[in-house]
C-alpha cells in the first residue's frame, strides 16, 4: 500500500503530551521526587566528600574545582535518565499493559502524533528535572555562572534525543525486561565514561574516540559550558551532533513503532 | 439514503494467515448491526478495520459515504469505539478519564463538562466520579468505557464484545442503556458471542467464521430459516427413539447423548412422542439464535 514517507503530524500530538501532564500532576510526588534526590546524593558524596581528596582540575585551560566539574555532568545525566526512562519503561507500560495507545488510536489521533507526544513529554520531564536541579544547586550556593539558565534549553534538546532513543528501544524490545540490555550496555557506560566524573583526556585515545561517538558526551560538554560560562568553537560540533542524532532517531522510532503496532 | 457503513469484500492477511477473507455488509442509519462468530472468526479484525486501526489488505470501506482511508481523520471524529479491553487510565479518576478523552476530540472544556455530567448520570456513575479507575468494579469499568466511547456524540458506536466478563445484572443494565441509545437513533455496530445479546439488541446481524460471512439477516428470520420456531430435544435417547424418528422421516442432529429436531412441526412431534414413549427427558423449546449459530459454525471446540 502506498503511504507517505513521513506520516502527517498535526498539533494534536500536544493532546498526548497534555494527557501525560494530567497523569503526572497526580503522581509527581511518588514518580518524581525520589529520582530527583539521586543527583543530590551524588553531589554530596562525590562533590563534597570526594573533592576533599581530589585536587582542582584544569578545564579548557581554566582551573576549576571538582564539584564544579561534576555538577554539569549530573545535570546532563539527569536529562538523559528522565527522558530515556519515560519513553522506555513508562511508554512500554502504556503501550503493552495499559493499552493507552490502542485507546488513543480510536480517536482522531494517529500513531505518529501519539509517539511524538510521548517523546515531547519525555523531553519535558528532562526540562522539569533539570530546572528543579538548578534551583537546588542554587540553594546550595553552587551556581558559578548566570549562563546556567541555558541548561533547560539544552534539556529540551537532550531530552528529545534520549526520548527518541528510548522510544526506538520500546519499538523493538519483546518484553519489558529486555530494557536491561540498553540500560547496561548503553546508558550506564555513558553515565560513567562520557567525561562525566573525570575528564575524557585521562582515557586512552581509542576510548576517547568511542566516547565522542556517544550522545551523552556532547550533552555533558554543552551543559558544562553553560554552567561554567566557558565557551569554545567545538561546542558547535556537539550541538550539531545532538541535532543530527535526533533527526536520525526520531523518524526511526516513528517508523519502527508503526511496524510494531499497525498490523 | 447513504448507509452509515458500506463494507465490500474486506480482506485482511497477516503474513500467510488470512484473518478476514471476504466480508461484505451494510449498516443503515439508526440500525443495530451485529457481527457474530466463534473466537478467531475475524470479528475483531473486521471491527479494527472499521475504525482505521488495521489497514485493509483489499476491499472497499466507506463510512458515512466517504472512503475511510482518505477521510480517516474526519470520520474518526464521528465514531465512538469501545474496545474489548477496559483500556482506561489507572492513575486517573472516572471524571478525569473522560476529560482526557474529550481533549482528543477537541471538545471545549465547558462543553465537555456538560457531556461528562450527562454521561456519568446515564451510566449511573455520578457518585463515583472522583473514584480512581483501579477502585471500580468490573461492571463500572465497562460502563465507563462505554461512556468514554460516547464523549464525542458519535454518529456510529462501535462495540467489540461490550458485555464480556460482566455479571448478569450488569449485562442487563448495559443492554438497557444500549437499547435507549438505539431508540434515540444511534447507529450501533457490535461484535458478540452472546447470542442472547445479539437477539435482544440487533436488528440485523451476520454470522461469520474463518474470515467469511456464513449468513446475514434478521435474528427472527434466521431462526425461522435454520431451526424453525420450535426445537425438540431428547436427552439420553435409546435406540427405539432414534428408529422411530428415522422411520417417521424426521431429520435430527445426533449429539451423542442428546438428539435435536429442528425445522419440523416439533409441537406435533412432541405430542406424538409423548404418546408413544412416555419420555420424561423430552423437551420442547423455542428455537434460538444459539441453535442457528451452532448449526452454522459447528460444535467443535476451537483452538
Amino acid at each position: 500500500m502506498n503511504r507517505p514517507l513521513f506520516p502527517p503530524i498535526s498539533r494534536r500530538f500536544l493532546r498526548v503530551w497534555q494527557r501525560n501532564l494530567t497523569v503526572y500532576k497526580k503522581t509527581w510526588k511518588v514518580s518524581f521526587l525520589p529520582p530527583l534526590m539521586e543527583p543530590f546524593l551524588f553531589i554530596v558524596a562525590f562533590g563534597i566528600g570526594l573533592s576533599a581528596i581530589v585536587e582542582d582540575l584544569t578545564y579548557q585551560g581554566i582551573k576549576i574545582s571538582y564539584i564544579d566539574f561534576i555538577i554539569p555532568a549530573l545535570l546532563a545525566t539527569t536529562i538523559m535518565y528522565n527522558a530515556f526512562f519515560e519513553t522506555s519503561f513508562a511508554s512500554f507500560v502504556r503501550m503493552r499493559y495499559q493499552k493507552t495507545f490502542d485507546a488513543m488510536m480510536a480517536t482522531p489521533l494517529n500513531l505518529a502524533e501519539i509517539i511524538t507526544g510521548e517523546i515531547f513529554w519525555a523531553a519535558t520531564k528532562s526540562v522539569i528535572a533539570a530546572t528543579l536541579m538548578i534551583v537546588g544547586v542554587g540553594i546550595l550556593g553552587l551556581i558559578d555562572n548566570f549562563s546556567i539558565i541555558l541548561v533547560p534549553f539544552l534539556a529540551l534538546l537532550g531530552g528529545f534525543a534520549f526520548g527518541a532513543t528510548g522510544m526506538f528501544f520500546t519499538s523493538i524490545v519483546p518484553n519489558i525486561e529486555t530494557f536491561n540490555l540498553p540500560m547496561f550496555l548503553f546508558i550506564t557506560p555513558m553515565f560513567l565514561f562520557s567525561g562525566t566524573f573525570f575528564p575524557l583526556e585521562t582515557l586512552p585515545q581509542w576510548a576517547q574516540g568511542v566516547a565522542l561517538a556517544l550522545p551523552l558526551t556532547h550533552l555533558v560538554r554543552l551543559v558544562r559550558a553553560a554552567t561554567l560560562g566557558i565557551y569554545h568553537l567545538s561546542l558547535l560540533g556537539s550541538l550539531a551532533y545532538l541535532l543530527l542524532y535526533s533527526v536520525f532517531f526520531y523518524p526511526l522510532a516513528l517508523e519502527k513503532m508503526r511496524k510494531r503496532l499497525i498490523k | 439514503m447513504t448507509p452509515i457503513v458500506e463494507a465490500r469484500n474486506l480482506k485482511k492477511v497477516f503474513g500467510s494467515f488470512a484473518a478476514v477473507e471476504d466480508v461484505s455488509f451494510e449498516v443503515a442509519k439508526g440500525e443495530c448491526f451485529g457481527l457474530l462468530g466463534p473466537n478467531g472468526a475475524g470479528k475483531t479484525t473486521t471491527i479494527r478495520m472499521l475504525y482505521g486501526y488495521t489497514p485493509l489488505t483489499a476491499g472497499e470501506l466507506k463510512l458515512f459515504g466517504d472512503d475511510l482511508a482518505a477521510h480517516l481523520r474526519s470520520i474518526k471524529y464521528r465514531i465512538g469505539v469501545c474496545q474489548q479491553e477496559n483500556n482506561l487510565d489507572p492513575d486517573l479518576t472516572v471524571e478525569e478519564n473522560l476529560q482526557v478523552f474529550s481533549r482528543f476530540f477537541d471538545i471545549p472544556k465547558k462543553e465537555a463538562q456538560t457531556r461528562i455530567g450527562r454521561l456519568l448520570d446515564f451510566f449511573a456513575l455520578t457518585n463515583r466520579s472522583r473514584a480512581l479507575f483501579t477502585d471500580l468494579s468490573g461492571g463500572m469499568r465497562r460502563r465507563l468505557v462505554l461512556a468514554r466511547a460516547l464523549i464525542n456524540n458519535p454518529d456510529l458506536l462501535i462495540l467489540d464484545e461490550p458485555t464480556s466478563a460482566l455479571d448478569p445484572q450488569t449485562r442487563q443494565q448495559v443492554w438497557n442503556r444500549l437499547l435507549e441509545l438505539k431508540k434515540e437513533g444511534l447507529t450501533i455496530l457490535l461484535t458478540t458471542h452472546y447470542m442472547e445479546e445479539a437477539f435482544r439488541l440487533c436488528d440485523r446481524l451476520l454470522i461469520m467464521d474463518r474470515g467469511r460471512v456464513l449468513v446475514e439477516g434478521k435474528p427472527g428470520e434466521l431462526i425461522d430459516r435454520f431451526v424453525g420456531r420450535e426445537v425438540l430435544e431428547i436427552d439420553s435417547p435409546d435406540r427405539k427413539v432414534r428408529d422411530f424418528l428415522a422411520a417417521q422421516g424426521y431429520e435430527f442432529d445426533d449429539l451423542g447423548t442428546r438428539l435435536m429436531v429442528c425445522n419440523h412441526n416439533c409441537r406435533e412431534l412432541f405430542a406424538r412422542i409423548e404418546e408413544v414413549f412416555d419420555l420424561k427427558n423430552c423437551m420442547l423449546r423455542m428455537g434460538t439464535l444459539e441453535d442457528v449459530f451452532l448449526k452454522l459454525t459447528g460444535r467443535d471446540l476451537r483452538e
